[in-house]
């Protein structure tokens, strides 16, 4: 498996420097990407093909918490809060609930900057902190924000509770409202194939936004935080607001994402945003490869994708036993547990990981107890 | 004033089954600093084995005494739970010593999903009912009452954490395991096998864990394939708020945690003029945890952390 992953790699690199190629690699991948919901839906059933928007959204997710857990180092796990903020903003401004029908285009930015101030606010008082400590703030600031989201429809109904928010607004643009059909020249998109390349288009956006980043002087000085606060600081780095920046960075993707959660929902309740979520979209950037956007990408798309595939595991016992012996949706997450465990056994720098990491993960063990020691703060 | 007193108690009783739990997180920090996200479902694990001897042993007619059957579950409990712990530490864990500490993280929370979904799978998604089968003796205390089960765990958990020192303090083996904890690798020079210690500490707080499983069933009235997490999630904020690595602080913030929680939902109301309700009381124990933190980052009896490079 290494080595493989190594010779493609070498591939890639090959590949990349004949630049005709890589445009013909480009185009390809960007037919494949247009044609994707046709092939899904035509192979698999609509059903994949809501399957793949949930994919977009969540690389969208994992791509903010990349910002603040892969490239800052600020080990995030109550990210799911802000996605929580974007997606009950955009459901009180844009339902029944309060009456108003903000247009989608005003409350996309509204969410990203209320979420960035939450960030803000979750990042003030917690810059003293490090790794675990820092961790199990985020985590309780996570769960207050749900507590508060389950529990405000008394004495003043702002969140409606437990039952959550019905009959939001889908995304539009004017007339134009994408969980409708619609049909450009005799080609039939169903609301969800509208949706995919709505999301497509945010999500390569962010994609965009998350390469420029990264390889700018915000970027390097969150990377510099992330390998030695001291040592950056004392490099004239303002940690304290290149921190924030990142807290606040990582929770306006996710404002984002949360808007178009709701819109595409069209409903939503406090539990969507409990603590597995933060801990899905964690293990999302874990697996794929911390710090690597294609590898920030695969993960995401592989644990969207592979707990729904799972539910064929019925078929299967069906096939091979000719009936059911457990339930495939009880089966579900154990087998997804397992998989969680045997990755990081065998690739624990997850499968992709960014050069930088593949650089420490090398063959000499004194580098990996290197990494060891200097990754999150650590070593007391 | 008999409001406060009871709430005390009841905060103390839960408090100290946190303080149970917590210890387990601690002390599985202390040596590796790993959180041991699965730590949660071990506790669960033995609420439910324990139900299923007591449902076992009541109705097979053997007409055993009820305290008689509770104990049997308990040590049977804390038997599974010790081979539980073990297995964990040595499947899950042990490959991924040597690895950055994300990825053991990563790995900790899919263990701690696998037991979840496996419990389920053996018992069921139902709630399963603590059949009455002990004797309830209620007591009062400046017009406040408590059980004689609240005293018993209040007493058995304190007995466990007195042990607890003790072993650590006073004895070989906790000599050993403080040194791994310092430093592991000249652990090994002087001797000790830093594996063993490893596992032993897993041991003991599945052990721990598996009492507090019990305790808290017992306590409660029921038990859930589900009920680990939010107990885990408790246990570990009361490590931290105690300290984490420390086996006292995890026993002072497990108490803390519990009186602030209990005191806290008695209180929210009067002290918001109704506005905020006693639904509130998760929402307290993260707030004051969050406060402790920002104020004293490494936690009440934590040592201060110099920063290395």
């Amino acid at each position: 498996m290494m080595v493989s992953m190594r010779t493609l790699h070498q591939y890639w690199l090959q590949f990349r420097s004949d630049r005709r190629l890589a445009w013909l690699a480009y185009l390809a991948l960007a037919v494949l990407l247009t044609a994707l919901p046709f092939l899904t839906g035509d192979a698999l059933g609509r059903g994949w093909v809501r399957i793949l928007d949930f994919a977009l959204l969540y690389i969208m997710l994992a791509l903010g918490l990349n910002i603040v857990v892969g490239y800052a180092g600020l080990l995030d796990l109550g990210y799911i809060a802000f996605y929580a903020v974007g997606a009950y903003l955009y459901a009180l401004l844009a339902s029944p609930h309060f009456d108003l029908h903000l247009p989608f285009w005003a409350l996309l930015p509204l969410g990203a900057g209320l979420a960035g101030i939450f960030g803000i606010l979750l990042g003030a008082p917690t810059l003293r902190l490090r790794g675990d400590y820092l961790a199990i703030v985020t985590l309780g600031f996570g769960e207050i924000i749900r507590i508060f989201l389950t529990n405000l429809n008394a004495p003043i109904n702002i969140t409606n509770g437990p039952q959550g928010v019905n009959l939001i607004d889908p995304v539009a643009f004017g007339e134009f409202s994408f969980n409708q059909t619609h049909t450009f020249f005799g080609v039939t998109f169903p609301g969800i194939y509208t949706y995919y390349y709505l999301f497509l288009v945010l999500a390569l956006l962010m994609i965009f936004i998350s390469l420029r980043l990264q390889n700018s002087r915000i970027g390097r000085a969150w990377v510099a935080i992330r390998e030695d606060e001291v040592a950056a600081e004392a490099m004239g780095i303002n940690t304290r607001n290149i921190k924030l920046l990142a807290f606040a960075m990582g929770a306006s993707f996710a404002g984002i994402s949360g808007g178009l959660f709701a819109g595409f929902q069209g409903f939503i309740s406090p539990e969507s945003f409990n603590l597995f979520e933060s801990i899905i979209v964690l293990c999302m950037i874990v697996l794929g490869g911390m710090g690597n956007i294609a590898g920030v990408i695969l993960g995401a798309v592989l644990l969207t994708v592979f707990p729904e595939a799972l539910r064929y595991i019925g078929d299967l016992q069906n096939y091979l036993f000719g009936r059911i012996f457990v339930d495939a949706a009880d089966l579900r997450m154990l087998i997804f547990g397992l998989a969680l465990i045997l990755i990081m056994i065998f690739r624990p720098a997850g499968l992709l990981p960014s050069v930088r990491r593949r650089r420490e993960f090398g063959d000499d063990a004194s580098m990996l107890a290197q990494e060891q020691a200097s990754l999150y703060d650590i070593k007391r | 004033m008999d409001i406060f007193t009871q709430q005390l108690i009841n905060g103390l009783v839960l408090g100290s089954i946190y303080a149970l739990v917590a210890l387990g997180y601690t002390m599985v920090y202390g040596i590796l600093e790993l959180i041991n996200f699965a730590h949660g479902e071990v506790t669960m694990f033995g609420a439910m084995i324990c139900l299923a001897v007591i449902g076992a042993l009541a109705g097979s007619g053997m007409g055993l005494d009820g305290s008689i059957i509770v104990l049997l579950g308990l040590l049977a409990a804390i038997a599974v739970c010790m081979s539980l712990g073990f297995t964990i530490e040595r499947v899950a864990y042990r490959p991924l010593r040597r690895s950055p500490r994300l990825a053991a993280l990563i790995t900790a929370i899919g263990m701690s999903i696998l037991l979840q979904n496996l419990a389920m799978l053996i018992w069921g998604k139902r709630y399963i009912a603590f059949p009455p089968i002990l004797p309830t003796v209620r007591y009062e205390i400046g017009g406040a009452v408590i059980t004689n089960l609240q005293i018993f765990i209040m007493m058995l958990s304190c007995l466990l954490m007195i042990g607890l020192l003790l072993l650590i303090k006073k004895t070989r083996l906790g000599r050993a395991m403080r040194a791994t904890a310092q430093a592991q690798d000249i652990a090994g020079l002087m001797g000790i096998n830093v594996n063993t210690i490893i596992s032993i500490t897993f041991i003991i707080g599945a052990a721990l864990a598996a009492v507090a499983g019990v305790m808290v069933s017992a306590y409660y009235g029921l038990a859930h394939y589900y009920m680990g997490f939010l107990l885990g999630l408790k246990a570990f904020t009361a490590a931290v708020l105690g300290g984490i690595g420390n086996i006292a602080g995890a026993m002072l913030g497990g108490l803390l945690l519990g009186v602030i929680e209990s005191l806290g939902a008695g209180y929210i109301g009067a002290l918001t003029g109704g506005f905020l309700g006693s639904h509130y009381q998760d929402v307290f124990a993260f707030f004051v945890l969050i406060l402790v933190l920002v104020i004293r980052p490494s936690g009440l009896l934590g040592e201060r952390v110099v920063e290395r490079a």
